[in-house]
């Protein structure tokens, strides 16, 4: 068991670093791999190859890394928190509330001084500060989903209501926003990406022993000795920083979050968090490497690639085991 | 073990207890029993530290459960629900090993001595050739034992269970029930559970507590058969 592990990891980390190189060969500019390597290595290939690759893609193919890890480790945090296996990173509004924000900047043209990426950061952040406030209060997890799934949906309408009101070009410029973009980040932008998303993932760990314990739900993850209110608040926070900043630069970039901790639970064969957690960012960040190359090379958006590889390994899990 | 003083508990306007005085002794077995609704899980739940919302006080081994923390409750108190949890891919070793949980790590890795548990409990309930199996493959009545090692391995005096029989055909209810008779005499576990098997309650268990709403009578079970509270209580009119 611990010898499979092993060697799962070691095979999903050369994986992804063969992905990794792959996605900075792809694009509209045909790279050979060995250049890529030269590049990367400071060896002899063409400037304009070397900067193609390390001023554009090499950006592109960290955020992809990063959003992947973030996405995944989220929903798995949230399929544990919620017991249910259809959670994912956006199931307590933060998608929403980044999507509001975004709202407001493109379609009402409030507040345009802070910037796409500050209006969803501020959008996804308003959004955990009323979901902690009101979890505080609420003893049953369930309740909380609800009231997640309510104040998206709520917070949807109102997103209709600005898109029905913009004119066409800020009506564009937000579904466009919508579908996703690993490609908008700056290297500037990713300067505050990458640190979020690792505050992220350390809190990510320390809410590793919370989560085994809540496999059985809250009521006997209190009898064995778990602080609830200190779990829930790691695990929201934890959540917005990793799928609140990925949104706010990314967009929501669907089904990486739910589909890949079912992908991480299969291959591992555990539902130890201290081997899921490592093996759902793992999966993750190469699943949405490899959706980058393939959505480079058709030149498609990056959400419409998700959601078709993602969908199908949905439907397979909860056909496959009804049981989270 | 666990003191109930002038205790009272309720549902809004209904009173399930009122000013209930028991006491739960170490080393013995108590089953809890009653009509339907009449506060069985409420009490064990209050009991457990899971329904703060109580009027009175418990105390567990000396002490007033409003002043322990869930982790210093954790040492003192192990509970098993009626939830029937089987989590996929997780072993019954994982499982029991997770009742280690109050005295690991900040990321819950086991100890040498935290294993030497974990195998005791799975002996204890005759389980140890389960340790690498997953529950989803199991019957009842092997999960609801697993469900009982955790709790052994959680090593506290004090073990809570609500209605642990349920789901299990007639013979595993009596083995079940010695296996509490066993671990209370012999491990010096104070052991209360709850229960519809009133057969049970009275051949396998040293003291009875019955909830006459909203009074609460507890007393050694052969002085319970005697005392007509029973007979009483379950009386069906009508038929």
């Amino acid at each position: 068991m611990k010898s499979r592990a092993s060697f799962l990891f070691i095979v999903l980390s050369l994986l992804l670093m063969a992905l990794f190189i792959v996605d900075l060969a792809a694009g509209a500019a045909d790279i050979p791999l060995l250049h890529v390597w030269a590049a990367l290595t400071g060896g002899d290939c063409p400037a304009v190859t070397a900067k193609i690759v390390l001023d554009i893609r090499l950006v592109k193919a960290v955020v992809a890394l990063t959003a992947g890890m973030a996405l995944s480790v989220s929903g798995l945090q949230m399929q544990t928190l919620f017991r249910n296996p259809l959670a994912g990173p956006y199931v307590l509004g933060i998608s929403a509330g980044a999507s509001l924000g975004v709202a407001f900047v493109v379609l009402a043209g409030v507040a345009s001084s802070l910037g796409i990426v500050g209006a969803a950061w501020a959008g996804a952040a308003t959004v955990l500060a009323v979901i902690a406030a009101v979890g505080r209060r609420i003893k049953d997890i369930m309740v909380i989903l609800i009231l997640g799934m309510m104040f998206s949906s709520g917070v949807g309408a109102v997103v209709q209501i600005l898109q029905y009101l913009s004119n066409e070009d800020s009506l564009k410029a937000f579904v466009i926003w919508t579908m996703g973009s690993l490609g908008d980040v700056t290297a500037v932008q990713l300067a505050v990406l990458v640190p979020s998303v690792a505050a992220g993932l350390v809190l990510a760990v320390f809410s590793v022993k919370s989560l085994n314990l809540l496999l059985f739900g809250e009521e006997y993850a209190v009898t064995m000795g778990l602080d609830l209110k200190r779990s829930r608040t790691l695990l929201f926070v934890s959540t917005t920083l990793l799928a609140g900043s990925v949104t706010a630069f990314c967009g929501p970039v669907g089904f990486i979050g739910l589909a890949m901790p079912h992908v991480a639970r299969m291959l591992f064969r555990s539902a130890d968090h201290k081997v899921l957690l490592p093996a759902a960012a793992l999966v993750g960040a190469a699943v949405l490497l490899l959706c980058d190359i393939v959505s480079k090379t058709l030149v498609l958006p990056v959400n419409a690639i998700t959601a078709l590889l993602g969908i199908p390994i949905v439907v397979w899990v909860v056909l496959r085991n009804k049981m989270l | 073990m666990i003191r109930l003083h002038s205790f009272s508990i309720g549902y809004g306007d209904r009173l399930l207890l009122e000013n209930a005085e028991a006491v739960f002794g170490a080393g013995s077995l108590t089953a809890l029993i009653g009509r339907n609704g009449t506060g069985k899980s409420t009490l064990l739940r209050a009991m457990a530290g899971l329904n703060r919302s109580y009027g009175g006080r418990i105390d567990v081994g000396g002490r007033d459960m409003r002043g322990m923390n869930a982790p210093a409750l954790a040492r003192t108190l192990a509970f098993v629900t009626t939830e029937r949890t089987r989590i996929a891919n997780l072993s019954c070793g994982e499982v029991v090993a997770l009742g280690r949980a109050p005295y690991t790590d900040w990321i819950g890795r086991l100890r040498p001595q935290d294993r030497e548990v974990v195998a005791k409990s799975l002996a204890l309930v005759g389980m140890q050739d389960y340790a690498a199996r997953t529950m989803d493959s199991m019957s009842d009545g092997e999960c609801q034992r697993i469900m009982i090692a955790r709790a052994l391995a959680q090593a506290t005096p004090v073990i809570l269970l609500d209605e642990p029989t349920s789901f299990l055909d007639i013979p595993n209810r009596y083995g079940l029930c010695s296996l509490l008779a066993r671990l209370a005499h012999d491990e010096g576990k104070c052991i209360v559970y709850s229960t519809h098997e009133l057969d049970i309650a009275l051949s396998l268990s040293d003291n009875v507590a019955l909830i006459d709403s909203p009074r609460l009578h507890c007393m050694p079970a052969a002085e319970m058969e005697g005392s007509g509270y029973i007979g009483r209580l379950f009386k069906t009119s009508g038929i």
